[in-house]
């Protein structure tokens, strides 16, 4: 299995880059040259140089040891988001599936609402509703994510409701819930874990995004997005401010994308 | 008092075709009476899409049955609650075709043969431990290899833990979905003869599905016929195979080889293809493919009567 | 006949979705931390004058009253009036929204012209150097922060070069043609005023590229499977075999059945550059849905928020309706099911 994953060097650049954001995340203090936070006027606007690698803003701050502290944030958000929002959505498309029916009919109509709203919107106003704050971006985009993982579970589940091995456990006895999770669910989250590795990128994309306009990490925090929404005021002065937390992103999104593309390719070879 | 006693069992499945709604009836099972004695088999023959496998998930109440009785020991199971369904389901068990999709992937051999137990409550850990160990000797399993996934091991030791897994309540009565069709013709006769064995040593009764007419023979007290939902011939073992009624019987029994070069072979060919369940025959409903068919056929629907002693059919020809 | 009834089959689905997606933005609405009286009062308002304000304004009544009096405003185009502008969201939002629908409309246009050609070219060449950089540019479209992109662009080609406009819809002192569609570079060439379809339309080019960036990717990557799942069926072999020109065989042929998972992703592309366009018009200071929900973000300006979620996801069903349609036509085995 690990040879396999060496032989695309497209997922082994994934699995580097994700294993670099998790070692910036990890040993931030000892990678940043300098504090996230602390304002220093003597120095701001400063262009990259040995001193300050990506330069400084507009109070001096260090862009280089933002950005490493910034994956600790990043990396929060979408684990947590993809922590709340995949087991509920993978115990609803279960129990849609499954039972079928009536409870079936109730829960896709529920997701095919929460899917009628494009990107982020609803994030959006749901954050909007909830007050700016990083918190309350990660509930919102925790409440418009869980869908996804829905359907595809449930799809998933469909394919191997009908399998002999979960007669047979009707067979013996076993209650709906010991059959869910039991034989079902293991059986059937296979595509929505790679979907979740995938989503661990994009979440970090939406959140960066909403903190963009003004709804998630507040200044002075070291979050990506709000670090490119404050670089707008500067952006004739200092290009670097807009440039590297936008490059921190793109690799962070694009690491868990190959990953989880390698992942797929992975379990199933046809895709190929 | 037989230990099973199925009379007027119908399985209808409504199916929605298309977008405007059309609905369709398929009669899986349409009618089916039969018993099974303690300790005996019962084969039940037919070509796939006969609903012989219908027929066994319906007495499992794995599906709901539409119409008719299912008696246990005497005692209605059809419509009695899911408390009670759970405690009969103990005494009535299944064994699968498909020894791979038969067993769930994501679990131990270990974590399989506890689940019954578990399930209902059976032992501490301890004593199923020791429940399921006894049970693994028995079909031939080491310790060791209880800790193993099922695609570790092969197409005969698969259904060896399926049958196992049926065993672990010890149940009455198992039901055999061709337990023996997908394996090598090699490991059949080790897996029937575990079968046989648990018969003996449990007094077990078998309800055994299979189009393999040759099985069947072998394992069976008592064989019934099946044809589109509904049962044509039902007799002893020897009388089914030696002096068949049934035209359709015929005609799958000459299919048979004859381990006999002096034999003259009288072979009686199918026409046609067997006709959709879902829009049957009017009368009787082989009438399409029987030698023997004549006018009325089309418009009766011929009773299963005892045409010799002990020995039912459902022609109006012979 | 046929059609029309898939049409009629498909508007009447909407309807549960609609009801949802009201009951939806009304419980949102319903979140908001806080007691609206009270904000409207402040802080030296009497218990007295704070119950009579909750009364007056219907927050005492039961929730489903609330949500009844909600959908009946709806009902007659009532969004609320924005606390920020003063004006009704409604009117807000018709006034704000053909910019977005321009911009979202050119995005897509580049969308395709870039996406499909692209993706059967790095599916005819699969593996080769023209297939390797097509995913690579693909992978990064997708994985980019568009409003990114859009800061970059910026950058280069309006502060760095200038020889882009960076902001706005117009040039400064240009005034916008007569009102038909809302859409500057429409409604000049319906007026036949060159000077300002040149200026709308040079405006356009930045956040247009900036918006089309992910939904590329997504076209990009899609027709390329699509295309190569085709390429390798018999039929499309078999023109190969017997000689037919590659460009008519892949344009052709492959193309006309390669294409169909291409538009059931459109709608979905369309809702990324629906949603995309509230960033992007923050990067460029277009006057569209995007820039008005961010400023009603900045003054807590909850009606306008609300109004601009609903109306885009209105127009997200609508998009998606048209597209189900198209497929139907072009679809033939759709007809005839």
């Amino acid at each position: 299995m690990a040879r396999r994953i060496f032989r695309s060097p497209l997922t082994v650049l994934g699995l580097f880059i994700v294993l670099g954001i998790l070692i910036a995340a990890l040993f931030a203090p000892v990678i940043a040259t300098h504090s996230p936070t602390e304002v220093d006027l003597v120095s701001k606007l400063e262009a990259p140089s040995v001193e300050h690698f990506f330069g400084t803003d507009e109070v001096g701050r260090d862009i280089f040891s933002r950005i490493v502290y910034g994956t600790r944030i990043s990396l929060r958000i979408g684990l947590l988001v993809v922590l709340i929002a995949f087991p509920v959505g993978t115990i609803l498309g279960a129990i849609a599936g499954y039972m079928g029916g009536r409870i079936d009919q109730v829960i896709m109509r529920i997701t095919d609402i929460f899917l009628s709203f494009p990107g982020i919107i609803l994030a959006m106003s749901i954050a909007a509703a909830l007050g700016p704050s990083i918190e309350n971006v990660m509930l919102a985009l925790a409440a418009t994510w869980w869908p996804w993982y829905t359907r595809i579970v449930r799809s998933s589940v469909l394919s191997i409701k009908h399998a002999e091995f979960i007669e047979a456990s009707r067979a013996l006895g076993a209650n709906p819930f010991r059959i869910l999770f039991k034989e079902v669910i293991p059986n059937s989250i296979a595509p929505a874990t790679i979907q979740a590795s995938l989503d661990l990128g994009f979440v970090i994309l939406a959140a960066a995004g909403l903190s963009f306009i003004g709804l998630g990490a507040q200044p002075p925090s070291p979050e990506w997005g709000a670090m490119l929404s404050n670089s707008r005021e500067i952006l004739r002065e200092a290009w670097w401010a807009a440039t590297f937390p936008g490059i921190a992103i793109l690799l962070t999104v694009l690491g868990f994308n190959l990953l989880g593309d390698g992942l797929n390719d992975l379990l199933d070879p046809k895709q190929r | 008092m037989p230990l099973l006693e199925v009379t007027n069992l119908k399985q209808h499945f409504t199916t929605k075709k298309g977008f405007a709604g059309n609905k369709t009836v398929v009669k899986a099972v349409d009618g089916v009476s039969l018993t099974i004695e303690e300790g005996k088999t019962l084969g039940i023959v037919g070509e796939s899409g006969c609903g012989k496998s219908s027929l066994g998930r319906s007495i499992l109440r794995l599906v709901e049955p539409t119409e008719g009785s299912i008696k246990f020991k005497g005692k209605e199971i059809v419509g009695v609650s899911a408390k009670e369904m759970k405690e009969l389901r103990k005494e009535m068990q299944i064994v699968f075709q498909d020894p791979y999709a038969s067993l769930n992937p994501r679990r131990t051999v270990r974590q399989i043969l506890e689940a019954p137990l578990i399930i209902h409550n059976i032992g501490n850990k301890i004593e199923r431990k020791e429940l399921i160990e006894d049970l693994s000797g028995k079909i031939g399993l080491r310790k060791e290899q209880l800790s193993n996934y099922p695609h570790e091991f092969s197409g005969g030791q698969r259904q060896r833990i399926g049958i196992a897994r049926a065993m672990a309540l010890n149940p009455k009565l198992i039901i055999a979905d061709e337990p023996v069709s997908a394996l090598d013709v090699s490991v059949q006769s080790q897996v029937l003869n575990l079968m046989l064995d648990l018969q003996q040593e449990r007094n077990l009764s078998y309800m055994f599905i299979s189009h393999d007419l040759s099985v069947v023979q072998h394992i069976s007290d008592k064989v019934a016929v099946m044809y589109l939902g509904k049962v044509v011939e039902i007799a002893d073992v020897a009388k089914v195979y030696d002096t068949p009624i049934h035209p359709y019987t015929r005609a799958l029994l000459s299919a048979l080889p004859v381990p006999d070069p002096t034999h003259v072979k009288n072979r009686v060919i199918l026409e046609g293809d067997l006709p959709s369940p879902s829009n049957p025959p009017t009368g009787c409903t082989f009438h399409t493919r029987c030698p023997m068919a004549t006018k009325e056929c089309r418009e009766i629907i011929p009773p299963l009567e005892e045409k010799e002693s002990g020995h039912f059919a459902a022609c109006i020809h012979v | 006949m046929d059609a029309l009834r898939f049409i009629g089959k498909r508007l009447l689905l909407m309807i549960p979705i609609l009801i949802g997606i009201s009951i939806l933005t009304f419980a949102i609405s319903n979140t908001i931390p806080g007691d609206p009286a009270r904000l409207i009062l402040g802080p030296k308002a009497t218990p007295d004058g704070l119950e009579a304000l909750r009364e007056d304004m219907g927050l005492n009544d039961p929730l489903y009253v609330q949500y009844g009096r909600y959908m009946s405003g709806i009902g007659q185009g009532d969004l609320g009036k924005s606390t920020y502008s003063q004006r009704p969201v409604v009117d807000d939002l018709l006034r704000y929204s053909p910019a977005t629908i321009e911009l979202t409309m050119f995005a897509m246009f580049i969308t395709l012209i870039i996406g499909v050609p692209f993706g059967v070219i790095s599916a005819s060449r699969k593996d080769r150097i023209a297939d390797q950089f097509t995913r690579i540019f693909a992978l990064i479209g997708v994985a980019m922060p568009a409003f990114w992109l859009g800061l970059l662009l910026l950058l280069f080609f309006y502060l760095k070069l200038g020889v882009l406009p960076g902001s706005g819809r117009l040039d400064g002192g240009m005034s916008p043609p007569e009102y038909v569609t809302g859409m500057y570079t429409v409604d000049a060439l319906l007026a036949g005023n060159w000077s300002v379809f040149y200026s709308a339309f040079m405006h356009l080019i930045l956040p247009g590229i900036t918006l089309a960036a992910v939904t590329v990717g997504m076209i990009t990557r899609m027709t390329r499977s699509s295309m190569l799942t085709v390429l390798q069926s018999d039929y499309i072999r078999t023109a190969f075999a017997k000689g037919a020109p590659e460009n008519r065989v892949l344009y052709g042929h492959a193309l006309r059945n390669g294409i169909m998972p291409v538009i059931t992703l459109l709608g979905m592309a369309f809702g990324h550059a629906l949603g995309g366009s509230i960033l992007v018009e923050a990067v460029f200071s277009w006057p569209g849905l995007g820039q008005y929900a961010v400023n009603a973000i900045n003054y807590l300006d909850f009606p306008a928020v609300m109004g601009v979620t609903m109306l885009i996801a209105v127009m997200f069903i609508i998009v998606n309706l048209i597209v189900d349609t198209l497929y139907f036509f072009i679809d033939p085995r759709l007809k005839h099911s």
